[in-house]
């Protein structure tokens, strides 16, 4: 690797840094979207009226793509009934009336691990998805029917979003989960190394991660440049084994893995103790909230609880999102479930970035100077009003991981990465017809 | 459903730069020259930049008037103009030329093209240009008060005379208000580096070029060379107006491509042409040719097809 791919310089904004995660109050109900995972929605097996405990399967998998789903709580099912997601579907949801006790499902026990198949299966069976956003079923990234050669694992946790500090939990407060997933996944994936990545901003996270890797040959925690996108695939993968994984391509195509160092705590957590992924760590920070905190929550949780739990709102929120305010999704109200892939949610007295009013391009190339994979979107964006999808394509409009340096950085205020997005709808759609 | 909450797509955070801010640098960048200009060549330069300021400013706003625009004289891109270009006229300009050079630079070279953006040449360069050709603008050059020499650095160096060293970096010569201080100028271009509002490759591939090309021209001499880039406008065209965001190269082999091929056709005319000075002339036909430098010099896209 020769240099380091570019990027923005945001502001960390991790106030809840070096907070240890504080378990909520059981919450009165849960809602459980059958989608928290790129793929088919779970298949519902309970129906209302059920008993369920924590840990009791309700929704199981369906087809290669997709994750099994279990109950946060113990208590009754109330309904099976199709709820409005932030993706814009319409998806069956399953509501639990909580009976307070959080009672564990009695037939939960771990898993016997003696083979690579085993492993799989156990990943499978834990409902554990890509659990930093992406939110893809992590068995099929181990190689759901056939071994893969794998060379290294790359673990993600650079965390380079502002505000949220659940991932550093995680690294910090279970280590042991973490070295317990490893050593099982390098002995039974056959994997060469393992490379923990980590900004350079949190140095608790790296000690805690050293001292893992100080005892294990094949571990190695890199320290990275804290420069947002630090943790998208791509740009993770170059900088920890210096690999380019060109358009189109996996990073299994160049040996690589990678998993969110808080999917592999999940996996640790359920190697040892057989409870599948029920609860999650998350950052609850944002302008709006009285008393920013690290909490562990129950999956289906509404945002509302969660707040009420951080001290509730010190201003009107305005904005309330899932994940960063680089890539979160701004979601309608506040009922609206904690899900599977959610890292943090954050409330916001003010619009924050709240499209302001854009003005005309000066072309100072502000964006292409901090596009990490050095796209041009100020001419992506000319192409597009000339609906010129044959220059979109050489412009490599298709390489955009939609990571929002570009409209971060821009002083016209220009909305690129936005036009981004629908420039590569506009290329899919005139490649499919052109394939007619 | 009661609905209280924004929505929109991510980014939902912004860095706070703004095309006025860069632009306000630009105009911060360039305030020594300014002082410097009205030190060394009295009140009249200041009238000269007050006159170029207001008929800019004034003609946006009258143009964005009269086709019904939004107005757009609040990003400051008008006062850059206006300033740049006074910094490039003489003190002793008539005050009606400088306003025209003004209202030619905002109107026929920025406004009718689309305003701020869309300019194909640099406003200023082309104006200075203009009024050379039409006005025969710097064939009079001003000189200041206390000045040793009553000929230009560059007509001193091309009659074989040398300009003092200290004179020339200080400013103490003949030249347009902005131009004769290297030290000023030097020192507002550090601030834009500094800034990043530009980069050095523009710069030093331009002023590098002139320098190596005087070196070899003149009897190989680095004091020939160092007087050579000391003189005339190049450091005020190579840091203000060849570093132009819309009529230079984004990438950075473009944008060296750029400052030599600016460096080159300067040496020509300085060497080999009519006019004395030939820094305008060269930004101005690499304004030109940078359509063709920017589609050689595409960005390498990472894991792309052209990678």
């Amino acid at each position: 690797m020769a240099f380091y791919l570019k990027g923005a310089k945001v502001p960390h904004k991790k106030s809840t840094s070096g907070m240890s995660a504080i378990r909520i109050d059981a919450p009165k109900t849960v809602t459980i979207p059958t989608v928290m995972h790129i793929g088919a929605p779970a298949t519902p097996v309970v129906k209302a009226g059920d008993s369920v405990q924590v840990g009791t399967l309700i929704a199981e998998q369906n087809g290669v793509i997709s994750s099994p789903i279990y109950s946060s709580v113990s208590g009754t099912v109330k309904s099976v009934a199709e709820v409005l997601l932030s993706s814009g579907k319409n998806v069956p949801a399953i509501t639990i009336e909580s009976d307070g006790e959080m009672t564990v499902n009695s037939e939960i026990k771990p898993p016997v691990v003696n083979s690579r198949e085993d492993l799989v299966n156990a990943v499978k069976q834990s409902g554990i998805v890509g659990l930093g956003g992406a939110g893809f079923p992590t068995y099929v990234k181990y190689g759901a029917d056939k071994p893969l050669d794998i060379q290294e694992l790359i673990i993600n946790g650079a965390e380079c979003e502002p505000y949220i500090t659940s991932d550093s939990v995680n690294m910090i407060d279970n280590a042991e989960d973490i070295a317990f997933a490893i050593d099982n996944l390098v002995k039974y994936l056959n994997i060469k190394k393992v490379i923990i990545g980590i900004e350079k901003n949190k140095p608790k996270a790296i000690e805690s991660m050293n001292k893992i890797a100080d005892s294990r040959e094949n571990v190695q925690v890199k320290v990275l440049p804290t420069l947002y996108p630090q943790g998208a695939e791509k740009v993770l993968v170059y900088h920890t084994t210096g690999k380019t994984i060109a358009l189109g391509k996996l990073p299994i195509d160049v040996g690589c893995v990678v998993n969110n160092v808080t999917t592999i705590a999940a996996i640790g957590r359920y190697l040892k103790t057989g409870m599948p992924l029920v609860e999650k760590c998350i950052t609850v920070d944002g302008s709006a909230v009285k008393e920013p905190k690290n909490v562990i929550v129950p999956i289906g949780t509404a945002l509302k609880d969660v707040f009420e739990f951080c001290g509730g709102f010190k201003a009107e929120p305005k904005k309330v999102l899932y994940g960063g305010p680089m890539m979160g999704i701004s979601v309608p109200d506040l009922d609206v479930p904690v899900l599977k892939n959610t890292n943090a949610v954050l409330a916001f007295a003010e619009k924050q970035v709240n499209s302001p009013k854009a003005t005309a391009c000066i072309r100072c190339g502000g964006c292409t100077n901090r596009c990490p994979f050095g796209i041009d979107p100020s001419a992506i964006a000319r192409a597009y009003k000339k609906n010129d999808t044959e220059a979109l394509e050489k412009l490599g409009v298709e390489l955009c991981m939609e990571c929002g340096c570009c409209t971060f950085a821009c002083p016209a205020k220009r909305p690129l990465v936005q036009t981004n997005k629908l420039a590569k709808a506009a290329l899919r759609v005139a490649k499919a017809k052109e394939a007619k | 459903m009661d609905n209280k909450l924004h929505i929109s797509i991510s980014p939902h955070i912004h860095s706070g730069a703004s095309t006025q801010r860069i632009m306000l640098d630009v105009i911060i960048a360039l305030l020594p020259a300014t002082v410097a200009g009205c030190i060394l060549f009295g009140l009249r330069a200041l009238a000269v930049v007050a006159v170029c300021v207001v008929a800019a400013v004034l003609s946006e706003f009258l143009f964005n008037l009269i086709i019904k625009k939004e107005q757009t004289v609040g990003d400051l891109s008008a006062v850059v103009t206006g300033l740049l270009l006074a910094l490039n006229l003489p003190a002793n300009i008539p005050l009606w030329q400088a306003a025209v050079g003004s209202v030619f630079a905002i109107v026929i070279v920025k406004c009718i093209f689309g305003g701020i953006g869309c300019n194909l040449v640099n406003p200023a360069i082309t104006a200075r240009v203009f009024m050379l050709v039409a006005f025969g603008t710097m064939a009079k050059a001003a000189f200041p008060l206390d000045a040793v020499s009553s000929a230009t650095p560059l007509v001193q160096l091309a009659e074989g005379n040398t300009p003092s060293m200290l004179d020339l970096f200080m400013g103490n010569v003949g030249g347009a208000i902005g131009e004769t201080s290297a030290l000023a100028l030097v020192i507002g271009g550090v601030y834009l580096l500094v800034r990043r509002v530009i980069t050095w490759h523009i710069p030093v591939a331009f002023i590098g070029t002139v320098f190596v090309m005087s070196f070899l021209l003149d009897g190989f001499d680095v004091m020939a060379a160092l007087l050579w880039i000391l003189s005339g406008g190049l450091f005020l065209g190579a840091f203000f107006m060849a570093t132009d965001y819309v009529t230079s190269p984004p990438t950075k082999w473009g944008k060296i491509i750029f400052g030599i091929g600016a460096g080159l056709i300067t040496i020509l005319i300085r060497f080999y042409g009519n006019y004395p000075e030939g820094v305008s002339f060269g930004i101005l036909m690499m304004n030109i040719l940078n359509p063709y430098i920017e589609s050689w010099t595409p960005r390498k896209l990472f894991g792309g097809k052209n990678s």
